[in-house]
């Protein structure tokens, strides 16, 4: 079924792959957003072990869709990897540091003679919320901004600036992009918790940390979705392959590609009816909030993403030698590569078939402090 | 095309990659094999119905969990560091390298993450059915798992499937299916799981053996060994068959390792077999020098493993550095100046694409095509660099061969004492078998020892040497990442360590999870 497809169709196919696994994970970001929620909802150790317990039965979820994100980037779009990773040294260094310490600590945490002790675990799940939101959400944002770096015929590529991708973080609309994120993890997390948790003094507090997140991350997403839209962007010839400033190209790509703007307008809706609509009848919504804003989520960054890559756009933009600068077109696996990852790729639905199958399963039912003497506890 | 870098950057990056690889493969092992372990137990509960099995898979899953995560934690380095710090690496063969990490996201790591939650969380939320079930498919996706990136692995020790696009200058996957299902790929994965279900039996029977030296927990541990002894055993055997044929394979594919990991400077017929010896030659990695102070040998032996023929050439150290002409060696030389010309081809291939002249593109692309198997020789000067670190290899070989023999007698020990029930009174035993967990760990080092540092210089075999994969960053990067990376993991070492002694001290009561 693949077989028939070209080149260029197969390199728009894994953009669409790539945008939907980025997506799905800055959906599953909620667990990060929970983990920088832990003391101020948790009010006792057991509460802290039952806000624990609940979204540590997800962060595996998190942490693999981000393994895949990478591998499946890897395999598509090589030339992305090698000039990120090898170049962005840093901002990758800490985001990789801040996922280390989060793996061990859900399982550490409780368990006697950990050697850290249990704050310290709990501190490395607070580090791992803060950083990996915040710079992923940046990291994101330099699709737009672009990044200093240059490649040469052979496809090396040299970072310009000694900061090694840290300078992404002291960019408005990058920082703004990674608060947004930050917020809107623990946004994500509130919403989670009205779900999974039969306690009504955690949720009470849940309630108000929803508002609490909610204005800022409304603040920092109209900031870089207003920037987004005004600036110029990095357009690509078709022909030449030559990329090009073009004014309010992200705009135009919103006007030029309706279904793109369908998805983000509707993303953005059902994130908003997901926050809203709890806070107007938590006894009618309050179950269903987080389905509508994990929706929202994945759809509005899914067409981000869209944004960035397709309609003849540059996704990671060269602000140091913007004939540097990658498309889906040059920096893309071979066509054979691609065709056979497709076939992979059919997989999919049926990992999520499972996923979701298995995911509603374990919560059933919401988490009580009773669940605590019965199950495995983190 | 590629670039040479700073060596001293090469050597750091090489040293990250190596310590990430060191930790990484402290804890996989272990999950492999206990994976599918707890998973045998378990079927025994469901089997049986028998709540004393329930409770010997619910301990056993605990310490599986304490070293799944740490696991799980070095394992996103190790994937993520390609990039970081081997970002030329990436590009000139990440269309065929990249696709067996997606692979292994798509199809195993979601296999195992979604299961180990149901293991962990869903003894009270799913039939006992549904439960067996997420334990083995745990145990599948941990394997799947490991199968793509030793497919990744094998493929940089033997690069199959692909042809070199002087377009994009990088290599292009042409034949998925090679890459798959390369002899040297199947019997990587095989060798290598396996390796890991033996530290994992290893691992049982001795925390067992503590449990009866200290006199308590009698049935739960003898039950433990009878489990964990069989499975041993039964891996054991087949480990001798994959290492037989991985010999083999070496030896045809990367002579140089072979030589190296023999110790074997001068080719010969009839080659005999090192089983034992003391190197005391101070500089091994000399061409010509083949100087034991000990050793002890079987006859012929080294020729029949390499080539199924008693009689059989075994080419030495020095015959595959300088050449040897009456068995069809190309010295190393030869092949440096066919890379040279091989990457001249590839820059006239450029100039002449710029200019637009045909001819002179068809030209370059036949010299290049011509010499291409050679591409990697053309970044090295002497033949020197191309022989591994011999003692190293040497030795790592023998101790992981040593080690595997010990373990096949262990498990066979195991099953004669607890079948004639004498195992609590066989104290000496029960001490080897717990003094053996940390060498069921060195002999999986050592056998990654003999994959990784018998290949050098080749971050693959023929076609990119270490010095022009690496990432253009400054060498104090990673240095500082190395140093974060190292005592980050040192201490989360010493957490696991530590949190698995008690949980073992506490045992089997309630599943050992307090």
């Amino acid at each position: 079924m693949f077989e028939n497809l070209s080149h260029l169709a197969l390199q728009h196919y894994w953009w669409i792959l790539v945008s939907l696994l980025g997506s799905i994970l800055v959906f599953l970001l909620f667990v990060q957003g929970g983990q920088t929620l832990i003391y101020q909802l948790g009010k006792s150790d057991s509460k802290r072990n039952l806000i624990i317990n609940t979204i540590g039965s997800k962060w595996e979820f998190t942490f693999t869709t981000l393994v895949t994100f990478g591998g499946a980037f890897f395999a598509s779009f090589p030339l992305f990897y090698s000039t990120s990773f090898g170049g962005a040294y840093w901002v990758w260094i800490i985001i990789l540091f801040a996922f280390i310490i989060q793996a061990v600590s859900y399982e550490y945490r409780s368990k006697p003679e950990n050697f850290l002790g249990k704050k310290v675990f709990d501190g490395f799940l607070f580090i791992n919320g803060l950083l990996s939101t915040i710079l992923l959400g940046a990291a994101v944002s330099t699709f737009f901004t672009g990044s200093s770096f240059i490649i040469d015929n052979d496809r090396h590529s040299v970072w310009t600036v000694a900061t090694r991708g840290l300078e992404a973080a002291f960019n408005v609309q990058n920082l703004s992009l990674g608060l947004a994120v930050f917020f809107l993890s623990r946004v994500l997390a509130c919403l989670y918790f009205f779900r999974s948790i039969d306690n009504d003094e955690i949720i009470a507090d849940v309630k108000k940390q929803l508002l609490y997140n909610a204005i800022p991350f409304l603040v920092f997403f109209l900031l870089f979705t207003g920037m987004l839209l005004l600036k110029n962007g990095f357009a690509v010839n078709a022909a030449t392959g030559e990329v090009f400033m073009q004014p309010y190209k992200y705009f135009n790509n919103l006007i030029e590609m309706p279904v793109v703007a369908l998805l983000f307008l509707s993303g953005v809706v059902l994130v908003l009816a997901g926050i809203i609509l709890p806070v107007v009848s938590y006894a009618k919504h309050g179950n269903k909030a987080i389905v509508l804003s994990g929706l929202g989520t994945v759809i509005t960054v899914f067409s981000i993403f869209l944004l960035a890559g397709f309609n003849n756009t540059a996704y990671y933009p060269s602000v140091a030698d913007i004939q540097s600068s990658l498309t889906i077109v040059n920096s893309s696996s071979s066509q054979y590569t691609l065709r056979i990852m497709s076939y992979v790729s059919l997989f999919i639905p049926f990992v999520l078939a499972y996923i979701i199958y298995v995911w509603r399963l374990i919560n059933n039912k919401k988490g009580q402090l009773s669940d605590l003497d019965t199950e495995h506890v983190y | 095309m590629t670039h040479h870098f700073d060596p001293s950057l090469v050597d750091w990056s090489r040293a990250q990659f190596a310590l990430t690889a060191i930790y990484h493969w402290l804890f996989v092992p272990l999950t492999l094999g206990l994976s599918f372990i707890v998973a045998i137990m378990e079927t025994l509960y469901v089997r049986t119905g028998n709540e004393e099995w329930k409770k010997i898979t619910k301990f056993w899953m605990t310490l599986f969990g304490i070293n799944f995560a740490i696991g799980v934690a070095t394992g996103i380095i190790l994937e993520f560091e390609f990039g970081t710090n081997w970002s030329n690496y990436s590009w000139f063969v990440g269309d065929i390298f990249g696709a067996p990490l997606a692979v292994e996201g798509i199809m195993a790591f979601f296999l195992e993450s979604t299961f180990i939650a149901v293991m962990f969380f869903g003894w009270n939320k799913v039939s006992k059915k549904f439960h067996l079930l997420s334990s083995w498919l745990t145990a599948i996706g941990a394997n799947l798992s490991a199968l793509w990136i030793l497919v990744a692995n094998s493929w940089m020790q033997y690069p199959v499937g692909m042809h070199f696009n002087p377009d994009t200058a990088r290599n292009e996957m042409t034949d998925f299916w090679s890459v798959l299902f390369s002899p040297v790929a199947i019997n990587k994965f095989l060798h290598t799981v396996m390796s890991g279900y033996v530290v994992a039996a290893v691992f049982v029977i001795g925390i067992s053996s503590w449990y009866l030296i200290k006199n308590r927990d009698i049935r739960f541990a003898k039950l433990s060994i009878m489990v964990a002894a069989v499975f041993g055993l039964i891996v054991s055997l087949c480990i001798i068959i994959t290492g037989d044929q991985s010999a083999r394979l070496m030896a045809n594919h990367q002579p140089m390792k072979f030589a190296a990991m023999e110790n074997l400077h001068e080719g010969r017929k009839k080659a005999p077999l090192v089983v034992f010896g003391l190197l005391r030659n101070n500089n091994s990695e000399a061409l010509s020098k083949e100087d034991f102070a000990l050793k002890l040998e079987i006859p012929n032996f080294l020729s029949s493993m390499a080539f199924l023929d008693a009689n059989a050439y075994v080419p030495g150290i020095k015959d595959i550095a300088e050449g040897n002409t009456e068995h069809s060696i190309m010295s190393v030389n030869e092949k440096i100046g066919k890379g040279k010309v091989a990457i001249q081809a590839l820059k006239d291939y450029n100039i002449a694409k710029k200019a637009k002249d045909t001819s002179m593109m068809a030209l370059s692309l036949s010299a290049l095509k011509t010499n291409y198997s050679y591409f990697g020789y053309g970044y090295l000067s002497e033949a020197q660099q191309t022989v591994p670190p011999v003692k190293m290899t040497f030795y790592s070989f023998r101790m992981m061969v040593a080690l595997g023999f010990w373990f096949v007698i262990l498990f066979i020990l195991a099953l004669i004492y607890l079948f004639r029930d004498r195992l609590n009174s066989k104290r000496w035993f029960l001490r080897a078998a717990i003094l053996s967990i940390p060498l069921a760990y060195l002999a999986s080092q050592f056998g990654w020892i003999v994959t990784e540092v018998g290949r050098q210089p080749w971050v693959i075999q023929d076609l990119m040497p270490t010095l022009t994969a690496v990432s253009n960053i400054n060498t104090g990067s990673v240095k500082i990442t190395f140093i974060l990376f190292a005592v980050t993991f040192t201490v989360l070492l010493i957490a696991e360590i530590k949190i698995m002694v008690k949980q073992i001290k506490i045992g089997p009561k309630d599943g050992g999870n307090k």
